[in-house]
């Protein structure tokens, strides 16, 4: 395995590659030799190829154009300097940092960034651990007709769009809720709203991700704990391991590997909290309240028509992000864990 | 890891449930306060997910009478009827919405589909052609994954999709996490078949729709769900990449009436005696927006642990 393709490659990716490789493909040392190799193997695999093509084309077009087009950070970008993107971009006058000089003065900006940092850190406290608990519990129960049941029940949410989830979180929590009418109902509050609340909005955000998505995640930990060696459990069990110390010893140790995978991944995601949860419900609440990095990208570019330093936010995200996800798989491994790509 | 993941990767693997309905011989009986425990947590976890839900449908089939009683959402039904649905589905706003998410879904999932299988097969023979720089550049795009709204709107506007429904399908049509879990599983069918039909003189196109495909067919329905509930939950691009209020799909309309709290466009005129309240317009079209999500996924559940099994170890 080529050492600089270790981050792009997902560590399953790995081994099949290096041991399953069919007898036809080339050993190293046979790479070239000569043209007719060539012209044969494009022949034998030219169909493969072609299939590719479209999905490449696509990802150019859609990843890689945008990926590209970053640079209008690093310039005073105008729609209207030539005719169409890549043309305007190459026409605008180039400013070098000082769309990121902006940012350090933009009150706006670092109001974003707290929120972001404030909203995953709740994510990461308390959604973080709901679903390995529920998988435990999930797992633990014999009756194949509940569990089955229950694992439909819990994955529903997840399939519901944003707009969806909110729209439920409106008719419980509400001005015209349900939670509402009842307190009007027994006399106990006149007015109640969570949804416009902008104090409340961290928790009530908190509760949404968990309500539409601790029941989906569950499902890595239930395919981890099935691969548990069930022998562990029984030889435990005769040398007298009671319970918890089954989970402690067999269990637990059984996960770490895919919730250490899972934690640097979501703190490498900490700048990323869903955009269009918090875009739906910031008129709703405030700016000031619900504004994260990405409602900010959206607001200040595609509403405000300062696409640079849009970008430019987009940018700084990205960068920090990338530095997340390293210190944390760094952490990872400091902790004996593989984390998302091996240990030099 | 590397270990583990491998082996439990195979559609043939996972057989071996870890309990399988009946207790071992060394476990110790559950204690009655553990067992009640876990009772009363599962039932919390299933309530709050479905007490909702049920208030919301309970409430779309209520008539006004029984709305005006009790003051809005409905618990339990008295007075049922299929007024709401009936005046939103006779034309309308919501009924062109839901024409709208439905084609969008279709079209975009078919298309989706079309792409993804056909890269998923032309990478999975390892040691053919090219088949490490294409599969680095499709990888490559999941570590930027996000890292540009505004330069893909600068480039969907210059594109003249503005407005278009394109837009709602092209930039999401490529899903190479979905590809990574396809591949895996075509990886998986036996070599010894595909090199027979082959010594038989079929091409790749005929081996994958005639081989492949139909001993995939698990994994082609999780994966087709996946990009179904993508298109059809999609609201971003219908908020940033529609003008016209006449072309936005179900998500855009249902957040305008039940967030932005308006009444749907042809459902104005109907004043009187003879009004739906509007919580049950609401309600009615939250339902909508969940049934089809709600019938379909449950088909495909069981499919789901063994297709996520690699998809989700791999992150």
């Amino acid at each position: 395995m080529a050492g600089d393709q270790r981050l792009a490659e997902p560590p399953v990716e790995a081994p099949p590659d290096a041991s399953d490789a069919p007898p036809d493909a080339p050993a190293p040392g046979e790479r070239r030799r000569g043209g007719t190799r060539l012209t044969h193997r494009l022949r034998r695999d030219g169909a493969l190829i072609l299939m590719t093509l479209p999905a490449v084309a696509l990802l150019v077009v859609f990843a890689y154009i945008p990926i590209a087009g970053n640079v209008i950070a690093f310039q005073f970008y105008s729609p209207y300097a030539g005719d169409g993107f890549l043309d305007s971009m190459a026409n605008s006058a180039w400013t070098g940092l000082e769309n990121f000089e902006r940012l350090l003065d933009d009150r706006d900006f670092w109001n974003a960034v707290r929120n972001t940092l404030v909203f995953s850190s709740l994510q990461l406290l308390f959604y973080f651990p709901v679903p390995i608990a529920l998988a435990l519990l999930i797992n633990s129960v014999l009756h194949s007709k509940v569990r089955a049941w229950s694992q439909a029940v819990l994955y529903l949410p997840h399939f519901f769009s944003w707009v969806l989830v909110i729209t439920v979180f409106q008719q419980m929590f509400g001005g015209a809720g349900l939670v509402a009418q009842l307190l009007r109902d027994w006399g106990l509050a006149d007015s109640f709203d969570l949804m416009t609340d902008p104090g409340f909005f961290k928790w009530l955000i908190t509760a949404q991700v968990m309500w539409k998505d601790a029941g989906w995640g569950i499902i890595v930990f239930l395919a981890a704990l099935s691969t548990v060696n069930q022998e562990l459990y029984e030889s435990a069990a005769v040398d007298g391991a009671g319970r918890w110390r089954r989970m402690w010893h067999v269990t637990l140790p059984a996960l770490r590997p895919v919730i250490a995978l899972l934690l640097v991944l979501q703190v490498g995601n900490m700048l990323t909290v869903g955009g269009e949860q918090y875009l739906i419900q910031r008129t709703a609440v405030g700016p000031g309240a619900a504004e994260v990095l990405d409602t900010y990208v959206w607001h200040r570019g595609i509403e405000g028509g300062d696409f640079s330093y849009a970008a430019a936010i987009g940018i700084v995200k990205g960068v920090f992000s990338l530095l997340l996800v390293l210190t944390a798989n760094r952490v990872a491994h400091a902790m004996g864990e593989q984390g998302v790509y091996a240990r030099r | 890891m590397n270990a583990t993941a491998t082996r439990a990767t195979g559609p043939e693997a996972g057989g071996r449930a870890p309990r399988s309905g009946r207790r071992p011989a060394w476990e110790e009986p559950p204690t009655r306060v553990g067992l009640t425990a876990k009772g009363a947590i599962l039932a919390i976890a299933l309530l709050a997910i479905l007490f909702p839900l049920w208030i919301v449908v309970v409430t779309s089939v209520s008539d006004a009478r029984t709305i005006a009683e009790t003051g809005g959402l409905v618990v339990w039904p008295r007075g049922v009827t299929l007024d709401a649905y009936r005046e939103l589905l006779s034309g309308g706003e919501v009924s062109r919405a839901m024409v709208v998410s439905i084609g969008v879904t279709v079209v975009g999932t078919a298309f989706s589909m079309a792409v993804s299988v056909l890269a998923a097969y032309g990478l999975s023979r390892l040691g053919s052609l090219w088949h490490r720089p294409i599969l680095f550049t499709l990888l490559a795009t999941m570590f930027f994954g996000g890292a540009g709204i505004i330069p893909t709107y600068l480039l969907i506007q210059s594109l003249g999709l503005m407005n278009t429904y394109a837009a709602l399908i092209l930039p999401m049509a490529v899903n190479v996490f979905n590809i990574l879990v396809l591949r895996a599983f075509f990886m998986n069918v036996g070599q010894e078949i595909i090199d027979s039909a082959r010594i038989d003189g079929a091409g790749e196109f005929r081996i994958l729709w005639r081989i492949v495909l139909p001993l995939s067919r698990a994994v082609l329905a999780v994966i087709s769900l996946f990009y179904a509930v993508a298109y059809w939950g999609n609201w971003f691009a219908g908020f940033i990449y529609l003008t016209d209020q006449e072309k936005l799909p179900l998500q855009n309309v249902l957040q305008q009436i039940v967030i932005g709290n308006e009444r749907p466009a042809g459902m104005a005129q109907v004043i009187g005696t003879g009004q739906i309240p509007s919580i049950a317009v609401q309600t009615a079209v939250m339902v909508l927006a969940l049934l089809p999500v709600a019938v379909l996924s449950p088909f495909v559940q069981r499919h789901f642990k063994k297709g996520m099994l690699i998809g989700a170890i791999k992150g």
